[in-house]
């Protein structure tokens, strides 16, 4: 294993978005995140919760609800607004505005037919029986049933308020499920869970789940199981079983609690094998159940996700410059020097501290879709979902400066993904329909080039690029896991790395055998020939082999591919925990040996450790990575952004006496 | 183990059954029989006024447990640890023997053994059946689930469901830990009476809820935690709304049942609980403590009774000491206290506090104990020392001297002195004298002390309070026994090998003995006639006895000696030997080297303890080999906590036949006072008239109350003239004749004078039987009078009968 300087750089503050509102759907197995800034998230629940489309947010836009209807997605907003996404291009499609009625947080598409009585307190809650001819609302102190023909109120049941000093505080039915048994379900601020029968409008049972507010419910398909979110962080689920064995009185009996969360959970949802919570904490919690799964394995474990699965670090490799993108703005930073030589894992002295160079903005409310900085550091670029900057960098000394590209070519209106050529002089903006926009960037200003089309295939975004080193080639991947390889000379579609049934979440060209080395979120890598149009033999032999059962394990997605330039049998990966590089020289691991094995080898003789080791060197130095790059003079730059300082930036959480403290 | 019908309660100990009133908390009778430990006993379903128990000696014993006769025996012929019945299994009784023939292995079986029915008084058990192997030792894992229609046990991690009738057993695992450090081992079950519900508890505190354990995969359950240390047991009231639980806290918990975590506490019930069980109609909860004691509490959650056993602590650091003012027993109680014990009555009398501190109920915790104890010769000063740190090196030590009371017949915390030496004290003694009380110390820091009440001239003279006289060390060698002669003229310490004789008038050196090699580990002086012998022991296995005349040694013998304990009424000694695996105990006078008395293979453990009780009569045996037990009685505590005793033949012949005679007919106690106010009660509730046993209260003019409450009522809603009138002039009567004496103070005296009387006929004081035959003579007082009273006795029964009691009636008409 090389040794590298390594850069570590903990100046990026980037706080994730607590998540407001789930929704999943069974048949394409997608579950929806939206968050508290706006954004909308596809999650692809058979491929371990890979990250598939972000769809970035806009100023005080605040996402209530989510809904799928069939493969279209829908949301709700503060503002009465109700928004259609397009997925594939990963926008939004079109905005309605609604009766100005804020807080219908469950998606009503008929809505607009139906003449209610007037209320005078708010709607908080709402849910549709499955006939649709009924909906539950939950308001303040009480739940109301509606005939959707008529539009009248059929019952009103009040819901208590709690008892001592809460006693004066209306009570808030913060959420309701409507069974299609007729039993409806609320969890209120009082921290109940009640069933009522909305024959007779009464209260069948009631649980008390928490000293503080229950705020989201949901219930699994087949209406067995029920979930309930609460502002301590506890996800507790209620299942309906017969309390005597082989007799069918059921009854929904409280089961089990979940703790994952340290804040609100704001969003629960159930999916057939697990049960997926988010909140304030921003972190999505999948909790796998595991009376649901056939067989246990690295993908029905218990998953946390706390950042993104796109990159928002970008160096500029050959300058030392850092761009971080935030939804808002972009930071500009310059790495710092540091003096003289250590051992290995000592801390060199910093003789220049890093530097924030730049803090740009964002024109216009929509939030930063995608940017990256040209490797030489002279070019900005970043595109939001309805326009696309360029900025020219000027550096002497101390001063630095932007411009303002004006005068873009009209094709570069937005973009889905933006990456330079490796010698700066061109920028490919991936485009609609999967195709990608080449501008060539001079002193002057820029030029359209022309436009990569796949021959055939979706036209679903692209989210990943890689240009080769020595500008021949270009690699797109698409959220429909299609790789198309285009030749940058002739323009023209080269060939399509054959389709995955996972999707690629990093990739990169190699620079000397120009092999194009690609992650998939189910853990596998691939190394294809972009010469020969095939898979190389080491890519080969990984297949036939198979991977570590710990490599397979690991939960978070590889991020980034980098090769050393010294070595060129070495690829460099990183994901949230680890960073590792793999000697395409060494023999593969297989189950027996040891995974985790420098300690070993560092115990033993320079003979013995040649029969030790083997391809995969793991470093797990670093935590909680956002971004690992390898810049021009051999040194690595590590981006963390550690999780406690995460949680020290959150609100504080609703205070809970713990035993023994 | 409890087992609790709606006026008893049951309980094992020791090889027999014994039964208590929930109402009066008294011991009603044994149910004696079997040969070894009882180990669990169930109640009969299908008759609920027999009880099932088994023991280790291999039967079930069929019970009617109101009378106390044993109904049938059924052999088994293997070592039984616990017995389950179920309703639904007439017949059937379901035990757990061990698999192996050692059970150290602990591999136990439950199996299902159908009782034979036929007259005979013993019957062999011999269909044997297997229902699973994969039982736990601990007999609270195993239940019984809704309508006998399945059975749950479970074994460290895994809980196992067999079904009847479908003859398949379920099995479901949980981790042993987790990230979080959960200790998931099962410690109890018990299951839902009408639900398919079942309850275990795990040894980190937590109650799991278990439901749909027909599936193997789709089974759930539920997770409470409350208790920070293992659940110990388990119980569904009867209807089946609520769960009780209880752990080391010593808190019973109440948890509604499908209420999530609502719950009701009750706290500081003493030792922690080891068993709850409820009543059949859900009207009462009883539980049984590790410190020897079962608490009866309503379904109200309000604990209505205590019986108190002697106390049972960790362990009994203080020695085994007679209260000379009680002759109660004293020695370590709950934890922080001395308890107070009667022998003569078997019964606790109270817990003295010595640490004054709360006590906190978590395993681990490092806490002040007492260690030390000793009276005066008198009863009139007490000597605590309390410790903590024992095992870290940070030892912290109170020396704390206490008064007796006599105003509040207790006592009274006098001294307390901090650092009475610099480490840990090893023993303590008063002097024998009547006239100057002095308390000797001796410490790990190589000096003995002198302890004198002192009479400070600063302080007030009112209370003089204790304070050091004088500070001895012999070669900085480190004291270990100190003991006064009988006459308080010499005290000898010992240092390791050397035994220093002092006088404590003067404190000067008398002289020294020595007998090495060995360290001298317990040293006494004779009593009586032998009061110029010295004894000891010493660790080299040598019983030593110097003539403090000659100052020579009298004679030696090579005896292993754990403890050596002279008995103050006689020249007697007795000392404990353990050999080989057991204890043989001798008894000699100094002043010959021959034993009295040896009684070999006494027991298999070491004895530490051992006191001699005075007895109150002494008895005139003739029998050589029981005449050192005339004076006083040797009591002994062996390491499982077992205190035992000496009898003579005759007192055995005695306690057996008065057991005979004993049959008691009602679980209240009949005392006379009862017997008359029930007779009075059937007279009023013949007249329709509304009854309050509540009559104890003291007594005002009673005419007057009434007469007020005439007086006050309108007349429209007063009864008839003809009721009134004998009513008011009946109350007009008792206001003459209930002045002039308290009734129920007469009464007492009655009582204490069968007493006396009955004392009188037999010298014999051995308390089960003495009581009974009060009650029994009492209830006969009433009904006829016995042959056995006297004359005088019989002429003032008869008094008290002719005794007008229709006061009672005004007094019970004037309370509502």
């Amino acid at each position: 294993m090389g040794e590298f300087k390594v850069h570590r750089v903990r100046f990026f503050d980037y706080m994730p978005s607590g998540i407001r509102a789930l929704a999943f759907n069974g048949d394409t197995e997608r579950m929806a995140v939206a968050r508290m800034d706006g954004s909308v998230e596809i999650f692809h629940c058979s491929d371990r919760f890979f990250q598939e489309k972000i769809i970035p947010g806009r100023e005080q836009c605040g996402i209530e609800g989510l809904s799928w209807v069939g493969e279209r997605l829908f949301s709700a907003g503060l503002n009465g607004g109700i928004t259609e996404y397009d997925l594939t291009n990963q926008k939004v499609k079109y905005t309605i505005d609604a009766y100005k009625i804020p807080w219908y947080t469950f998606l009503i598409l008929c809505f607009y037919h139906l003449n209610l009585d007037r209320q005078k307190s708010r709607i908080v809650s709402l849910s549709w029986h499955t006939s649709g001819s009924k909906i539950a609302a939950g308001m303040m102190d009480m739940i109301q049933i509606f005939n959707v023909e008529t539009g009248h109120s059929i019952h009103r049941m009040l819901a208590d308020r709690g008892v001592g000093t809460s006693r004066s505080k209306e009570c808030v039915v913060w959420s309701v499920v409507y069974l299609s048994d007729g039993t409806i379900v609320s969890g209120d601020s009082v921290g109940m869970v009640k069933l009522w029968d909305d024959q007779t409008g009464t209260l069948i049972k009631s649980h008390n789940v928490t000293k503080c507010d229950v705020l989201a419910l949901s219930v699994s398909q087949n209406e067995d199981s029920l979930v309930a979110g609460t502002s301590e962080g506890t996800v507790v689920q209620f299942q309906f079983v017969s309390m005597v064995l082989g007799k069918d009185d059921k009854e929904w009996v409280r089961t089990r609690t979940f703790k994952n969360h340290t804040h609100d959970i704001r969003a629960v949802a159930e999916i057939t094998t697990a049960v997926v919570s988010g909140g304030m904490d921003a972190q999505l919690v999948v909790k796998p159940l595991l009376d649901k799964i056939e067989v246990r394995s690295a993908a029905s474990a218990l998953r946390k996700i706390h950042f993104p699965h796109r990159r928002l670090v970008f160096c500029a490799r050959n300058s030392g410059l850092m761009l971080f993108q935030y939804p808002g703005h972009l930071e500009l930073w310059r790495l710092g020097e540091s003096e003289g030589k250590g051992i290995p894992g000592s801390s060199l002295f910093v003789k220049r501290n890093p530097e924030k160079l730049l803090h740009l903005k964002v024109k216009g409310e929509d939030h930063i879709r995608c940017s990256a900085v040209s490797p030489c550091g002279e070019w900005i670029v970043y595109s939001t979902a309805s326009s696309l900057r360029l900025y020219r960098l000027h550096c002497d000394n101390n001063n630095v400066s932007i411009t303002k590209i004006s005068k873009l070519p009209k094709v570069l209106s937005s973009a889905n993904q933006l990456c330079f050529s490796s010698d700066s002089s061109h920028l490919f903006s991936a485009s609609t329909q999967s195709s990608v926009h080449i501008v060539s960037l001079s002193q002057s200003g820029c030029k359209f080039v022309g436009t990569l089309k796949p021959k055939s295939g979706s036209h679903q975004a692209i989210h990943l690029l890689a240009a080769s080193e020595d500008g021949e080639w270009l690699a797109s991947a698409n959220s429909d896991h299609e790789v198309h390889i285009y030749n940058l000379q002739t323009r023209k579609a080269h060939c399509t790395v054959p389709v995955y049934s996972s999707a690629v979440t990093a990739m990169g060209i190699h620079p000397t055998t120009n092999c194009l080395f690609m992650m998939y979120a189910d853990q596998q890598m691939c190394e294809y020939s972009i010469e020969q149009k095939q898979y190389t033999d080491w890519s080969r032999t990984v297949q036939r082999k198979g991977l570590h059962r710990l490599w397979m394990e690991r939960d978070t997605p590889c991020l980034n591919v980098m090769f050393n330039p010294q070595n060129p049998s070495h690829v460099i990966l990183h994901d949230t925990y680890m960073l590792c590089i793999i000697d395409q020289s060494l023999p593969l691991p297989d189950d027996k040996t040891q995974f985790y094995n420098q300690l070993t080898l560092k115990s033993l003789t320079e003979d013995q450790r040649k029969s030790h080791s083997h391809a995969f060197k793991v470093c797990k130095t670093f935590k909680d990575i956002l971004c690992v790059e390898l810049i021009s003079d051999q040194s690595l730059v590590v981006v963390e952004r550690p999780l406690e300082d995460v949680a020290t930036q959150l609100p504080a959480p609703i205070k809970q006496k713990k035993f023994a403290t | 183990m409890t087992e609790r019908v709606n006026r008893f309660v049951l309980c094992t100990s020791g090889d027999s059954v014994k039964v208590y009133s929930t109402r009066t908390e008294e011991w009603l009778h044994s149910l004696q029989g079997h040969t070894n430990q009882v180990t669990g006993i169930a109640l009969n379903r299908a008759n609920h006024l027999q009880v099932y128990s088994c023991s280790a000696d291999g039967t079930v014993k069929l019970w009617d447990f109101i009378d106390g006769i044993l109904i049938k025996t059924f052999i088994i012929g293997y070592p039984l640890f616990a017995i389950y019945v179920s309703e639904k299994h007439d017949g059937i009784v379901f035990l757990h023997i061990a698999m192996d023939t050692d059970s150290k292995n602990e591999c136990f079986q439950l199996v299902a053994v159908h009782l034979p029915k036929s007259a005979e008084q013993e019957v062999e058990a011999k269909e044997l059946s297997a229902v699973s192997s994969r039982i736990s030792p601990n007999p609270s894992c195993t239940a019984f689930g809704r309508e006998g229609q399945y059975i749950a046990f479970a074994r460290h991690l895994q809980l196992n469901v067999y079904f009847f009738r479908k003859q398949k057993t379920y099995s479901f695992s949980l981790k042993a830990t987790d990230k979080k450090g959960a200790k998931n081992a099962f410690t109890c079950i018990a299951c839902h009476p009408a639900d398919d519900c079942i309850a275990t508890g795990h040894e980190d505190g937590k109650i799991r809820l278990w439901r749909n354990f027909i599936h193997t995969k789709e089974y759930t359950y539920s997770t409470q935690h409350w208790h920070h240390n293992a659940v110990n047991t388990l119980c569904f009231t009867p209807e089946g709304t609520n769960l009780l639980s209880g752990g080391i806290e010593s808190v019973l918990v109440q948890w509604q049942y499908g209420a999530g975590n609502r719950k009701e506490f009750l706290p500081r019930l003493g030792g922690s609980i080891l068993h709850v069980s409820t009543s059949s109609d859900g009207q009462l909860f009883c539980t049984s403590h590790s410190d020897n004691k079962i608490t009866v509490i309503e379904s109200s959650f309000k604990v209505c009774g205590v019986i108190q056993g002697l106390v049972k602590g960790d362990a009994v650091l203080t020695d085994l000491m007679i209260d000379p003012r009680s002759k109660a027993l004293v020695l370590n109680g709950k934890p922080g206290h001395l308890q107070f014990y009667s022998l003569m009555r078997d019964k606790h009398l109270y817990n003295l506090d010595i640490v004054q501190q709360e006590y906190i109920y978590e395993a681990g915790l490092d806490q002040f104990e007492v260690v030390k104890a000793a009276f005066d010769i008198n009863g009139y000063w007490l000597a605590t020392v309390e410790e903590r740190g024992q095992k870290s090196s940070d030892l912290e030590f109170v020396l704390k001297l206490w008064a007796y009371d006599e105003r509040t017949q207790s006592f009274v915390l006098n001294t307390t002195i901090t650092a009475a030496h610099t480490d840990r004290i090893i023993s303590m003694c008063f002097s024998s004298s009547e006239e100057t009380t002095m308390l000797v110390t001796t410490a790990e820091d190589g000096q003995f002390k002198a302890w004198c009440q002192g009479a400070d001239a600063d302080t007030q003279q009112d209370q003089s309070f204790w304070s050091c006289e004088f500070v001895g060390s012999y070669h900085n060698l480190k004291p270990t026994n100190c003991s006064f002669s009988a006459d308080s003229s010499l005290l000898a310490v010992n240092f390791q090998e050397v035994i220093t004789i002092w006088s404590p008038d003067t404190w000067e050196l008398l002289t020294t003995l020595c007998q090495p090699p060995g360290v001298v580990r317990d040293l006494c002086f004779g009593r009586l006639s032998c009061s110029k012998y010295l004894i000891a022991t010493t660790t080299r296995n040598l019983l030593c006895c110097w003539n403090l005349l000659t100052c020579a040694l009298e004679w030696s013998t090579s005896v292993e000696v754990s403890k050596l304990q002279p008995d103050p009424l006689s020249e007697n000694v007795a000392a404990f030997s353990y050999q080989s695996k057991h204890t043989d105990l001798f008894v000699f006078k100094p002043s010959e080297p021959r034993p009295l008395f040896t009684h070999k293979n006494m027991c298999s453990e070491k004895i530490h303890r051992a006191v001699f009780v005075p007895r109150e009569e002494p008895l005139n045996n003739c029998d050589e080999s029981s005449q050192w037990l005339n004076r006083s009685q040797l009591y002994f505590l062996t390491q499982n906590m077992d205190l035992l005793t000496f009898s003579t033949a005759t007192e055995e012949d005695r306690m057996l036949s008065s057991s005979k005679r004993l049959v008691i007919d009602d679980s209240v106690a009949v005392t006379p006072f009862y017997l008359l106010l029930g007779k009075h009660r059937q007279q009023q509730q013949k007249l329709n008239t509304p009854s309050h046993p509540a009559a104890d209260k003291p007594q005002q003019p009673q005419g007057s109350v009434t007469i007020t409450e005439l007086l006050h009522t309108p007349a429209h809603v007063l009864p008839a003239a003809s009721v009134l009138c004998s009513m008011l002039v009946s109350s007009l009567l008792i206001s003459n004749t209930g002045v002039r004496k308290d009734p129920l103070r007469e009464m007492e005296s009655s009582e204490q004078e069968m007493n006396s009387e009955k004392e009188e006929e037999h010298s014999e004081e051995e308390m089960e039987a003495c009581d009974s035959q009060q009650e029994l003579r009492a209830q006969g007082s009433v009904d006829e009078v016995t042959p056995k009273l006297s004359k005088a006795q019989e002429r003032e029964l008869k008094r008290i009968r002719k005794t007008d009691f229709s006061w009672m009636t005004g007094l019970i008409d004037s309370k509502p």
